[in-house]
């Protein structure tokens, strides 16, 4: 007789509890463990629901209940006039007010918020002020949460002499409701005659803040059971189809390179990250490429082909599963094999000419200057797996909540009389919002932020390799650190390249950075890179470096990495009355210490 | 009165004569722009923070700031440039700016385009050529005007020798501009330095300065808060008719502010030229508005006062009373195009340049053709008040050359254009000017192929009907005084404004508000046709709108003064 029906040791009602057999069935360890943290999510997400009967608790991280946040959108100074007497109002009626101009408002916040107030001007033809643009664009998105626990109000000015009078005050109040907040009272459209209708709106909001801060009694906060870390499902074999959120370049239309900031969505995914890592995506192939080299070859798009236990069409194999852009050694010979071409046959004897023709060129201009048959089979057999390709991640979580930033350079050039595009560069930069990329985390130990939130840290990133330090750079400000941070970044024109521009201002403004120092290569005559930055603060640099700073480089790996390791070297001997080698010592030290990391590539 | 100063008051208190944090400000490698305070004061150096507003959107969700740039602007009394100097700022304009030379409706250059780390050595290279920037803009003395084309040149060369020393004198004392731009040394008291006659704070707001030699008044004598009106006897330079208090500046929506046309005062001797500057520049400075700077030009410190309290206030500093107003007459404010002959004999030519902008454009490389024509001619560059160019005192032996150059360049389209397109003025608008609602130069060439092509419809395509666009009511191509003028409010979007005279001595009315341009075009077609009808004689456009009542004009203290 077997044991007792295992049913009876479940505390579910027995229909349940046999769709938990039936499911659990077969299941690897993975998928359990993923499955406990979904349902220790789901009990969390329980205990919070806002339609619970007795009084809510309070999840920590929300920003505090009793207070009153107003938001202004100004042009011409009339909003902010306004938002500003209506916060002088509470604050004298011993509200707790913050007071914020809609570009400096933290759109994450949104979604704790419980009493706002906005005050906006319409310009124009229904426009919004500049300063409002990223916040009008937030909230219309699809991006912007519920807002079921808010209460609000809003405040327009316009000119009823345009057609469009207060629309933008319009359409956030519709806004907000229907994203489910609750409309205290009846928005206000001022004219140009601007108090016969701001006078009485700051009388009520001032009155119904007062009746709502007051009355909510401060509850016991609790802190939540975080929900067991999930073992995460996705892994480099199963990657991940992360939506893609956002797809904007960061370079202008006339410069010469094209760079853009790619932010995926992690939601649902369990996956997480340190700022260091990086991700890795899993890039189809440029479709035209597939054909360009089809063509060439003569072969049928649609022929199937199997191989290593898969049959796919060929054209399948070539857009997913093999390295069609870069040249591997073996493909090369294989080719030779069947082109007999004297000159082709030569390169491959070379041990000079063979690595540089390698790195030179991509498997079109091989198949196209040397022509050979083959069969589709045999193409397929040659030609390497696809690799994923790895970024740096450009975020910290701590800042992004369930997102992954990435900053895309698109590898784009003309030789050998045709256009080439790198294959995982051309794939992100192609992705159009909604669409979804395979993608898997990859962690870089060996490239952390200091424990020590004390300690400083130097990070150098010309060009792209800018990415981590954006996340360094975040986690940093989100944690609280106390250690300065000093940025080393370079690209060729400031005007055209300079990346996250305006968030580098904005982190010297609030002190999450200290320094920043630039060089832009061709904005005057003679070439200035970062070496040079780096030789002109020796002095300073290697005061940070004594006083316990850790260091990180990332970048371009063939020149940059090496030229800004002999000026790190230059800086500390001649700062440190060091000898050449005692230079490199030092540095060989930091690294054993973990203090100096590089993620070049 | 006891309201609090506005912030540029406490800017200017703060800068130590004028150098506030911009040293600073252009060592900072990680912005294009200035600090906020140092926008106000770099004003004074002749210079205005300025973005390319095409490009805003784009630039901000690329995460980067939008494209600064700074617009520079000449010292330049009565617009006068030798042949050397004009060489000279071509190559700055090539080198620095962008490629073009705009010629304002104050006689002055403009330079767009030029970026931060490239200001010093721009403003190094037009001291060079002996021109500065000083006071071009900001709350001081701006650039002085002279009419430039007279008929009488010697009383002209008087006149013009007592702009320029006009100019000179009220040019702030600090030296801030010195030591900013051109390396000078710091010397003792810097930062302290006696401004003696505008005060430690300069005055309230811009203070602008017009020289006119009568019949003409391309200047547009009364939008000036201070005005000389030439009273010439037997060729000589007497003395001069002043006026005060004119000024066009307006915004939307505020009825306590608008445009004020000068009042004449009465007559001083050309020695009393200083003093009456002195008596009238610090009235201003002691009692105009620094509360609210929409409010404080002399225009309203007048009418709030009133004029008789101005008249006296000012005689009283000046230490005499004005003698009566001489007699004067204008017929025209626009430019006399092509040839004209001083009294001396020597030949001016005035060219047309559409919105004062000199560019190379294909089929009309007017950067380059006046390069050329600057490299041989022996005689001077005017610029004038309506924004187009006298190649001055040609010899007549240079002439056949000039021609040559100026219809090899496409420079010869006053020969060919309609009237209203010659007199036409826009303002620079977009895409630098911060302020502009909406686009004025470069809008200028369609509308102005418009209108023509109604004008033609009813037979007027010779009317000389002055037409003025701004793309905002600061009114700097001075709308106000256009028979017909469109006030930027909205992209694409004009007041409409009809009715001042051919003079300079009527203001314009409002006559359709917040209209786009098939609106404007069908607002006009009318009334250009009741015109034709019903004109009497060469009676002007906006006099005729008046005469048949079309739009009611109040009479101004300028008009009451020249039917009296």
């Amino acid at each position: 007789m077997s044991a007792e029906p295992i049913h009876a040791l479940i505390p579910l009602p027995e229909d349940k509890a046999g769709l938990l057999m039936r499911l659990v069935d077969g299941l690897d360890s993975a998928t359990l463990n993923w499955l406990s943290g979904y349902t220790a999510g789901l009990a969390a997400a329980h205990a919070f629901a806002p339609a619970h009967e007795t009084a809510p608790l309070i999840a920590v991280e929300s920003a505090p209940q009793q207070q009153l946040t107003i938001v202004f959108g100004s042009q011409t100074g009339n909003a902010k006039r306004l938002a500003e007497a209506l916060a002088r109002d509470a604050e004298n009626a011993g509200l707790a007010t913050r007071l914020l101009r809609a570009d400096a408002y933290p759109l994450r916040d949104l979604k704790n918020e419980r009493l706002l107030y906005i005050v906006i001007s319409t310009q124009g033809e229904g426009d919004p002020p500049d300063d409002a643009r990223g916040l009008v664009e937030f909230l219309t998105s699809k991006r912007a949460p519920k807002l079921d626990e808010l209460k609000f109000a809003v405040l327009g000015l316009g000119d009823s002499s345009y057609a469009k009078f207060c629309a933008i005050g319009a359409q956030l109040d519709a806004r907000l409701a229907e994203l489910g907040a609750t409309r205290l009272f009846a928005r206000g459209d001022a004219d140009v005659d601007i108090d016969t209708v701001a006078k009485p709106w700051r009388a009520r909001a001032l009155a119904s803040a007062r009746e709502i801060l007051k009355a909510t009694a401060p509850l016991a906060t609790v802190t939540p059971l975080r929900p067991a870390r999930a073992a995460t499902l996705w892994t480099r074999e199963k990657p991940f189809a992360a939506e893609v959120l956002a797809n904007q370049r960061l370079t202008t239309r006339d410069s010469a390179k094209d760079i853009r900031h790619i932010e995926l969505s992690l939601r649902d995914s369990g996956l997480s990250y340190e700022p260091g890592d990086a991700l890795g995506v899993w890039a189809s192939n440029p479709p035209a490429l597939v054909d360009a080299i089809l063509g060439a070859l003569k072969l049928d798009a649609q022929t199937a082909v199997a191989h290593e236990g898969q049959t796919l069409p060929l054209r399948d194999w070539l857009l997913d599963k093999r390295e069609i852009t870069r040249l591997a050694k073996s493909f090369v010979i294989a080719h030779a094999h069947r082109a007999r071409h004297d000159d082709l046959d030569a390169i491959v004897a070379s041990p000079v000419a063979l690595p540089r023709f390698l790195s030179e060129r991509q498997s079109i201009d091989l198949i196209t200057a040397f022509p050979a048959a083959w069969n589709a089979q045999e193409f397929v057999a040659a030609l390497r797996p696809l690799a994923p390709r790895l970024y740096s991640i450009a975020s910290s979580l701590k800042h992004v909540e369930d997102e992954a930033h990435l900053t895309v350079a698109s590898v784009a050039y003309r030789a050998f009389g045709r256009d080439h595009v790198g294959a995982a560069s051309q794939f992100l930069s192609t992705r159009a919002i909604d669409s979804r990329a395979p993608i898997f985390i990859e962690a870089n130990e060996r490239f952390r932020l200091p424990q020590d939130l004390a300690r400083d840290v130097i990070m150098i990133g010309p060009g792209t390799g800018v990415a981590p330090f954006r996340g360094f750079v975040q986690e940093r400000a989100a944690i609280g650190a106390q250690g300065r941070n000093w940025l080393f970044f370079g690209n060729p024109h400031f005007g055209s390249d300079f990346l996250y521009q305006v968030e580098w201002q904005q982190a010297l403004k609030r002190g999450q950075l200290q320094r920043l120092d630039l060089a832009f290569s061709r904005d005057q005559a003679h070439k200035i890179y970062v070496q040079q930055r780096i030789r002109q603060s020796g002095r300073e640099l290697y005061a940070w470096l004594e006083n316990g700073a850790h260091l990180y480089v990332c970048g371009d790996a063939t020149r940059m990495a090496k030229d800004v390791h002999l000026a790190l070297r230059d800086a500390i001997a001649e700062h440190g009355g060091k000898s050449v080698e005692d230079a490199d010592a030092y540095l060989s030290r930091l690294v054993s210490e973990r203090r100096y990391s590089r993620d070049v590539y | 009165m006891n309201a609090p100063l506005s912030p540029v008051e406490l800017i200017k208190s703060a800068s130590r004569r004028l150098r506030g944090t911009l040293l600073e400000s252009l060592a900072d490698p990680v912005t294009g722009a200035i600090a906020d305070a140092d926008t106000q004061l770099i004003k004074f150096h002749g210079s205005y923070q300025q973005d390319d507003r095409d490009l805003r959107e784009e630039r901000r969700v690329a995460k980067l700031e939008p494209a600064y740039s700074f617009m520079i602007r000449t010292r330049l009394p009565g617009g006068v440039v030798a042949p050397q100097q004009w060489l000279q700022l071509d190559a700055i304009a090539t080198s620095y700016a962008n490629s073009t030379l705009r010629l304002t409706t104050r006689q002055a250059f403009q330079f767009h385009g030029v970026i931060k780390r490239e200001l010093k050595a721009t403003l190094h290279a037009i001291n060079a050529s002996l021109v500065d920037t000083i006071a071009a803009c900001g709350d001081v003395n701006r650039n002085v005007l002279v009419s430039a084309n007279p008929l009488l040149s010697r009383a002209h060369a008087a006149v013009y020798a007592h702009a320029q020393a006009l100019s000179e004198h009220l040019l702030p004392a600090t030296r801030a501009y010195y030591e900013i731009w051109l390396d000078e040394e710091k010397v003792a008291g810097n930062g302290e330095e006696i401004e003696p006659v505008y005060g430690s704070t300069y005055l309230p707001r811009k203070f602008k300065i017009a020289f006119a030699v009568p019949p003409t008044n391309d200047v547009d004598v009364f939008a000036n808060d201070l005005g000389f009106i030439a009273v010439i006897d037997n060729g000589e330079l007497v003395g001069f008719n002043v006026s005060a208090g004119g000024g066009l500046g307006v915004t939307h929506g505020e009825a306590n502010t608008y445009p004020r046309l000068a009042d004449v005062l009465g007559f001083v001797t050309p020695d009393q030229l200083i003093g009456v500057t002195d008596a009238v520049v610090t009235t201003q400075r002691d009692f105009g508005n620094r509360a609210e700077r929409k409010r404080a030009r002399l225009k309203y410190t007048i009418d709030e006062r009133g004029p008789a309290w101005f008249r006296s206030e000012v005689e009283r500093r000046m230490g005499f009373a004005f003698a009566p107003a001489r007699e004067f007459r204008f017929d025209h404010n626009g430019d006399r195009f092509g040839y004209t002959q001083g009294e001396d004999g020597r030949a001016h030519l005035t060219l047309r340049i559409e919105a004062g902008r000199i560019a190379d454009r294909p089929g009309a490389p007017h950067l380059k053709g006046l390069r050329e024509i600057a490299k041989v001619h022996r005689g001077e560059f005017r610029l004038t008040p309506n924004q187009n160019l006298i190649i001055a005192n040609i010899a007549p032996t240079a002439r056949a050359q000039i021609d040559a150059l100026v219809k090899a360049h496409g420079l010869d389209g006053y020969a060919r254009a309609t009237p209203v397109r010659l007199h036409a003025l826009a303002c620079v608008a977009l895409p630098t000017c911060p302020l502009a609602m909406a686009e004025a130069e470069r809008y200028l060439p369609q509308l102005l192929g418009k209108i023509e092509a109604r004008l033609e419809r009813h037979g007027l395509r010779d009317a000389p009907i002055s037409l003025r666009i701004s793309g905002c009511p600061n009114g700097c191509s001075r709308p106000y005084l256009g028979e017909i003028a469109l006030v930027g409010k909205a992209p694409g979007r004009y007041n409409l404004m009809l009715g001042a005279d051919a003079h300079g001595q009527r203001l314009n009315v409002l006559y359709r508000e917040n209209i786009d341009e098939s609106e404007i075009l069908d607002a006009l077609d009318p009334l250009f046709a009741r015109y034709a009808a019903e004109r009497d004689g060469s009676e002007g456009f906006g006099d005729f709108l008046v005469r048949a009542a079309i739009v009611s004009i109040k009479p101004t203290t300028a008009q009451a003064e020249k039917s009296a």
